[in-house]
């Protein structure tokens, strides 16, 4: 089972990679999008392709790669499987920096403002978080990410009870509800590098969280480096995460459950559900993308966020549940 | 072979000095008992021991080596450390836990070499936890996970290994069954130091005693000339009698005599 698990989940993320390119208000046949892809990028069907659902689908397995990489990370690290990227106040801060872009109006004269304000924003909270835990331990750092992330959480709600007019609070509230519509090459290109350095500190961490699974001290006398490991996640997760949030806008539960759509097929083993956990999360937006862009209610399409939420919520609610009962 | 050696040791635990002087030999192929009461530094010691925390003075020599300035996988490989009520969090099987102990002789990346493999076995053989290596370590009872986590310390064959209250919440049986183990690796020639409340087991199994009060060494070395009446007296502040019988050596204390 292990061993045909990410062949699996690799073919399943480029079939439903290429269903995206396929799907939306304008729907194409294979056979259009392989010419668009090959050949003719000049017609209808070329431009759709490589200027529209092409940067939208390398976003969505970026983005839900990375979350769903964090949030095995941030479970195996903290060893509790209610963790999630947000935890350390990342998303919090690439929301707030996003909200000022918008509110100041930097937004609205320059496309990239909400992004680069975003990015900024998710660094300054997790490097507050971390100066405030510093020297103390794993617990410290959780609730340090929190006390951060209600900040800026409380940052945002003033934002949106200041916005000058309503098109600024409608703009925030589209942004906060988290979306991939409209994103191009110039997004691809802001967001990639820092998901792919941060994923790639995140992967490192693998084998010393397996040895977490026994406790901290027990880690550390196996020779695994904890504070160094945690330094790798926290570090890791601010750029990868930071860098998918200020593209995408907040999008929650994705790094919550894939891993534990996966934990099961990898004998529950913290470091091993880090790969196929990444491949679940791409699948997953991915998918969610596609869902977004096809389903319209009364005229108004879904938000990506929304829509996740509308599914990763009850999925929460039996995750809670089936935690509970394990462990009584 | 593998003597511990410490050579005035002294720790902080924030501002307060927690250990003070510590300066004693262990044997190696010793079963240790660290005993005092809660506060001594018990703990403490053994962290220093198990070069988790370094001392702000002092050094401790394990065959000569200065322990806190090995590598920290050449450490990993030397000694191993069981903290108290060492546990696991995930649902892991009982096989794969004791598969983490061999961490520190893995490859960077890859999976367990296969001349590794028999050393599982055996710590699964010398722990009787052959017939529940596939049970998840999450639904093992009390017993049962004190031997998964001792069978996760011997898997690598350490020189030296640390236990802290190897029988805290165990019943008298598995709390027999626990220290005899540990007294069984002595003699594959591990030295083994544990820290432990229980004086009746302390006096059957250890070889050797470290008895420690508010920091200090009251006194060490073979058991049965170390351990007297007066000595746990002024060591717990209670009143001790100690009984000898076919049995062997039991301890109680009077409660009469703790004045409240």
């Amino acid at each position: 089972m292990t061993r045909w698990l990410v062949p699996m989940l690799v073919s399943c993320l480029l079939a439903s990679a290429f269903a995206s390119v396929l799907a939306g208000s304008v729907w194409l046949t294979p056979r259009e999008a392989f010419q668009a892809l090959a050949f003719d990028h000049a017609d209808l069907a070329g431009q759709i392709v490589t200027q529209i659902r092409l940067p939208r689908v390398v976003l969505s397995m970026a983005i839900g790669g990375i979350l769903g990489l964090s949030g095995a990370v941030m479970q195996g690290l903290l060893r509790n499987p209610l963790a999630d990227p947000g935890l350390l106040g990342v998303s919090a801060g690439a929301s707030l920096g996003a909200v000022i872009a918008i509110y100041f109006g930097f937004a609205a004269s320059f496309t990239l403002a909400a992004p680069l304000f975003g990015l900024t924003g998710a660094f300054v909270t997790t490097g507050i978080a971390f100066i405030l835990a510093r020297g103390g331990g794993t617990l410290s750092l959780i609730l340090a990410g929190a006390a951060v992330s209600s900040i800026a959480s409380a940052g945002v709600s003033l934002a949106l009870n200041l916005s000058p007019n309503p098109y600024a609070a409608y703009e925030i509230m589209t942004w906060l509800m988290g979306s991939l519509a409209d994103r191009s090459w110039d997004h691809v290109r802001l967001a990639t590098p820092f998901i792919l350095a941060g994923g790639t500190m995140l992967l490192l961490t693998g084998r010393a969280l397996d040895a977490l699974a026994l406790g901290e001290a027990q880690a550390e006398s196996l020779g695994i480096a904890v504070s160094r490991t945690r330094m790798l996640a926290l570090i890791g997760t601010a750029l990868g995460v930071g860098g998918a949030t200020a593209v995408s806008g907040t999008i929650g539960f994705v790094g919550l459950i894939a891993p534990h759509l996966v934990r099961p097929l990898v004998a529950h083993r913290p470091g091993k559900v880090l790969i196929p956990a990444m491949l679940v999360g791409a699948v997953l937006v991915t998918l969610a993308d596609i869902a977004s862009r096809t389903l319209v209610f009364r005229g108004m399409p879904l938000n990506l966020g929304v829509f996740i939420s509308l599914i990763g919520a009850p999925f929460f609610l039996w995750l809670v549940l089936h935690v509970r009962r394990r462990t009584a | 072979m593998s003597a511990l050696h410490f050579h005035g040791v002294s720790a902080r635990r924030g501002q307060r000095l927690v250990l003070d002087g510590i300066s004693a030999r262990v044997p190696s192929g010793h079963l240790t008992a660290v005993i005092g009461p809660n506060g001594a530094g018990k703990s403490t010691l053994l962290d220093i021991t198990s070069g988790l925390k370094r001392p702000v003075q002092g050094s401790v020599e394990l065959d000569g080596k200065d322990l806190h300035r090995l590598g920290r996988r050449e450490l990993a490989k030397l000694r191993a450390y069981l903290p108290q009520r060492a546990g696991v969090d995930w649902p892991i099987t009982v096989e794969r836990v004791v598969a983490l102990g061999l961490t520190p002789a893995l490859p960077a990346f890859g999976t367990i070499p296969s001349a590794l493999l028999p050393a599982i076995d055996d710590a699964l053989l010398a722990c009787d936890l052959l017939g529940l290596r596939d049970r998840p370590a999450t639904q093992l009872s009390g017993g049962e996970l004190a031997r998964a986590m001792l069978a996760r310390a011997i898997v690598g064959d350490p020189a030296l290994l640390i236990v802290d209250e190897p029988t805290a919440g165990l019943d008298p049986r598995h709390a027999i069954d626990a220290v005899q183990r540990l007294k069984a690796r002595t003699t594959a020639g591990c030295t083994v130091v544990m820290a432990i409340h229980d004086l009746d087991l302390a006096l059957a199994f250890a070889d050797s005693i470290l008895a420690i009060r508010d920091g200090r060494l009251l006194a060490h070395g073979p058991t049965h000339e170390v351990v007297t009446e007066s000595l746990l007296t002024s060591l717990y502040d209670v009143p001790v009698r100690l009984s000898r019988d076919g049995d062997g050596i039991s301890v109680r204390f009077l409660k009469s005599g703790v004045s409240s």
